[in-house]
């Protein structure tokens, strides 16, 4: 069994991002069982959406450094989670931040050089400007399936099954811009 | 046969529909809402609606059930406290059509304010409760449910967490049940709870239970599954499937109906093992009955797995002292991510003048329950849906009794309100308070993802629905003559009429409306900015707790992409240093609900 945790902010599309992986990985064959809260989290608090898959699942939750990948949409999320990846694991981080609010009203402040700290739990750190690509392209909120597409460059399924699932799941109108925006992820292999 | 990946809630609701059920009703409630919501698909076979509360949820579930209505009533753990007292009538009325009663509880405390256990009232109310692992067996727990339901003359209720709710997994689709012929057929002695008529259906209620016993151990989702060792777990809900990652050779007594529990199939299930292992989240609900039993075998319960939280596979490796939890990177060392008000939140500005007049405030449940939180700190309690109301008419009545001054407000949002405020009101105007009560209205349940209420325009199927007016509600309904209407977003007039009417000898309601900014997204709004050159950095806007407020080298800036341009940061700024990015752009305070009701994003869900 593997597991992958997908993180963010609420309102950034963590959600739609993790249903595109578990449509990918119930047409690649796998039994899959995914995990989200909704609710609380859904007014700016922290996201977590956790998938597991492999030939047969029980349980719908990853375990404390077992978890094989992390994709997070903000960089200080990456950080809440990096106790779950495994010593072998991938952690892909959009390059992008968003103030908590405890930091944005002068409490606290925003944690820096994340993405050394990464690197001391996780095999592979990807760091991905997932954000400015999407505006690039036209719409902040396409940011879920440019980081769908590192996902995909760096998981061992073959890439037509993540672009005819991209197409089957995004709006019509918006199949194009979501198609460029995975393959402008999916250059983001290592 | 078809596979889909469902979430349990999605699963749940086409379990109605497969099962022939034709009338649904809830009451929305974290993680219980999608089951309703989901079954608005089905809406050409099954009629469902939203409930005032979940007391009236379930009674009209109840009385759809007396014509033959095969009927589901969906509701969170703590909203079967307020329906409980048709809950334990429901047991001794029974049912013509099959009732299922689904109780979303929430271990963990993901989004509720306890975690209790609602197995415990199927017990207390003599009833049997099933519970799914899975998205799967959340389907196919309705349709048996339904089945046990009719053939028991009994409700049944299904036990759903955060986790069986909110996690995906494969389901095959069936087809539709042809629903019964519906027929009212006057009998009052099976529907009248009178002492006389009671007494024998509480006879019947306990023979009942005793058959439903026996069945028990031959119900399809109570089943032992071999082991290789004399370990033997016994599982029910999501920790079933917990138990099957971590023990992996060990002999398995699932129980999808853990109450009445199934004894002859325990004791079978017994004769195989040496150890018994108990995984169930909250309570120590089946091992209570495993206890009964007196086996005297070794069992491993409570007194090792935690009463708190949810169970988990590193929950059940800790508990036994196989995996070291302690966290290698500290969470402390980083800044937490507590949800907030949103950007553009029509609630900010009334928190933000109870906050500087420093005012008492008793609270409520909902999205504005978040103005407790700094930066705000704009509320004292929360208890239950409603008590902002009651709770400050009894703080006041003593603190009047003792001579003593209480500056303070209740605060409430519009679907709270309508679900148990109004009693709250009554009390007031009966008992001579002067509680000064404000209607936080945005015209829709926002926190639960946006449902429909009395006070929308629109019921849960779409369609146009009459619309309470909470003005005369208060006004010429209850009486209350100081009520009165003030915009969210004016943050001068929100602060006089507080102001003034907290020293009022006399009950007051201020309906403080403005339509949820989450509603807005995605619009083109012309966003505020700030003029570096004038800020001096002040904080009064930061203070809004706004999360498109951030300091930026020692001035406040604004996000644009998060701001919708509510323009509650420019009328606190002392200097004026906040305005439009495009004065002749769109702006969100010239939109009302109406408009947008109207306009093609309305009436989803």
């Amino acid at each position: 069994m593997k597991s992958i945790i997908i993180s963010g902010v609420g309102g950034q599309g963590v959600l739609t991002a993790s249903d595109l992986l578990s449509d990918v990985l119930l047409e690649k064959g796998y039994d899959v069982k995914k995990s989200e809260v909704h609710g609380m989290s859904q007014r700016g608090g922290d996201v977590i959406s956790t998938i597991n898959y492999g030939p047969q699942v029980f349980s719908p939750l990853p375990s404390l450094y077992e978890t094989d990948y992390i994709l997070s949409f903000e960089k200080l999320e990456a950080l809440r989670n990096i106790n779950y990846l495994s010593k072998d694991g991938v952690i892909m981080v959009n390059d992008y931040v968003w103030e908590p609010l405890p930091v944005a009203a002068g409490f606290e402040k925003y944690p820096e050089n994340i993405e050394e700290t990464l690197k001391k739990y996780a095999a592979r750190v990807i760091v991905v400007p997932a954000t400015d690509i999407a505006v690039e392209l036209g719409n902040i909120r396409a940011t879920n399936v440019v980081l769908v597409g590192v996902l995909a460059a760096n998981m061992d399924i073959d890439k037509n099954i993540w672009v005819d699932i991209v197409r089957r799941k995004v709006p019509p109108k918006l199949i194009d811009l979501n198609i460029e925006a995975f393959e402008r992820g999916y250059k983001y292999k290592l | 046969m078809k596979k889909e990946l469902l979430s349990g809630n999605e699963a749940v609701a086409r379990g109605a529909y497969e099962a022939g059920v034709t009338f649904a009703a809830a009451y929305p409630g974290t993680p219980s809402t999608e089951i309703l919501e989901n079954i608005t698909q089905y809406k050409e076979h099954i009629y469902c609606h939203w409930g005032a509360n979940e007391k009236t949820a379930l009674e009209e579930a109840l009385g759809a059930c007396f014509t033959g209505a095969r009927s589901m009533a969906s509701m969170k753990h703590v909203g079967l406290n307020v329906a409980a007292d048709p809950f334990f009538s429901a047991s001794y009325l029974g049912v013509k059509g099959g009732l299922i009663i689904v109780s979303a509880d929430d271990p963990g405390m993901h989004s509720s304010q306890n975690e209790q256990d609602n197995r415990n009232y199927a017990l207390a109310a003599k009833m049997p409760v099933l519970e799914p692992s899975d998205s799967q067996e959340a389907k196919d727990m309705v349709i048996e449910g339904i089945k046990l339901s009719e053939k028991y003359n009994t409700p049944v209720m299904i036990r759903m967490t955060t986790r069986t709710c909110h996690s995906r997994s494969a389901v095959e689709l069936g087809e539709r049940e042809t629903p019964p012929e519906i027929n009212y057929v006057k009998d009052f002695k099976r529907t009248m709870l009178l002492p006389a008529l009671a007494r024998p259906k509480h006879v019947a209620v306990e023979k009942r239970q005793k058959e439903i016993k026996e069945f028990s151990n031959q119900f399809k989702f109570n089943h032992i599954i071999e082991g290789k060792t004399r370990v033997g777990v016994i599982a029910s809900g999501v920790s079933y499937q917990y138990g099957r990652e971590v023990f992996k050779d060990a002999w398995f007594l699932k129980l999808g109906m853990p109450y009445p529990f199934p004894s002859k199939l325990f004791r079978e299930f017994a004769s195989h093992v040496d150890k018994i292992y108990i995984l169930e989240e909250n309570d120590p609900f089946i091992e209570t009955f495993v206890q009964l039993e007196h086996t005297g075998k070794e069992i491993i319960g409570k007194d090792v797995f935690p009463l708190t939280g949810e169970m988990s596979t590193d929950v059940i490796h800790a508990s036994l002292g196989e995996k070291d939890l302690t966290l290698k990177f500290d969470l402390n060392s980083i800044p937490k991510r507590p949800p907030t008000l949103c950007a553009g939140c029509p609630h900010t500005a009334t928190f933000h003048n109870l906050s500087m007049q420093k005012l008492n405030v008793t609270g409520d449940i909902g999205c504005y329950t978040l103005g407790a939180l700094p930066p705000l700190n704009a509320m004292d309690t929360c208890i239950d849906m409603g008590a902002s109301i009651t709770a400050l008419l009894g703080m006041e009545k003593a603190c009047e009794k003792a001579g003593k001054e209480l500056n303070a407000v209740a605060i409430i949002g519009d679907s709270t309100f309508f679900h148990s405020g109004i009693t709250g009101l009554l009390d007031i105007i009966f008992n001579k308070g002067k509680t000064t009560v404000i209607i936080l209205d945005n015209s829709i349940t926002a926190m639960t993802g946006h449902q429909v209420n009395p006070g929308t325009g629109l019921n849960a199927m779409g369609e146009p629905a009459p619309r309470v007016d909470l003005v005369k509600l208060a006004k010429d309904g209850l009486g209350i003559e100081h009520t009165y209407e003030i915009d969210g977003y004016d943050v001068k007039a929100l602060k006089e009429i507080i102001k003034r009417e907290v020293k009022r000898e006399a009950p007051s309601v201020l309906v403080v409306r403005r339509p949820c900014a989450l509603l807005f997204r995605g619009a083109q709004w012309s966003p505020m900015q700030v003029d570096t050159s004038k800020c001096i950095y002040c904080k009064l806007c930061t203070k809004l707790g706004c999360p498109a407020i951030t300091p930026q080298n020692e001035k406040s800036h604004i996000t644009p992409e998060r701001c919708i341009g509510c323009t509650v940061c420019a009328q606190v700024c002392p200097v004026k240093a906040i305005q439009f990015v495009d004065e002749n752009g769109m702006h969100i305070h010239d939109t009302t609900l109406e408009e947008f009701m109207k306009s093609k994003r309305g009436g989803k869900k």
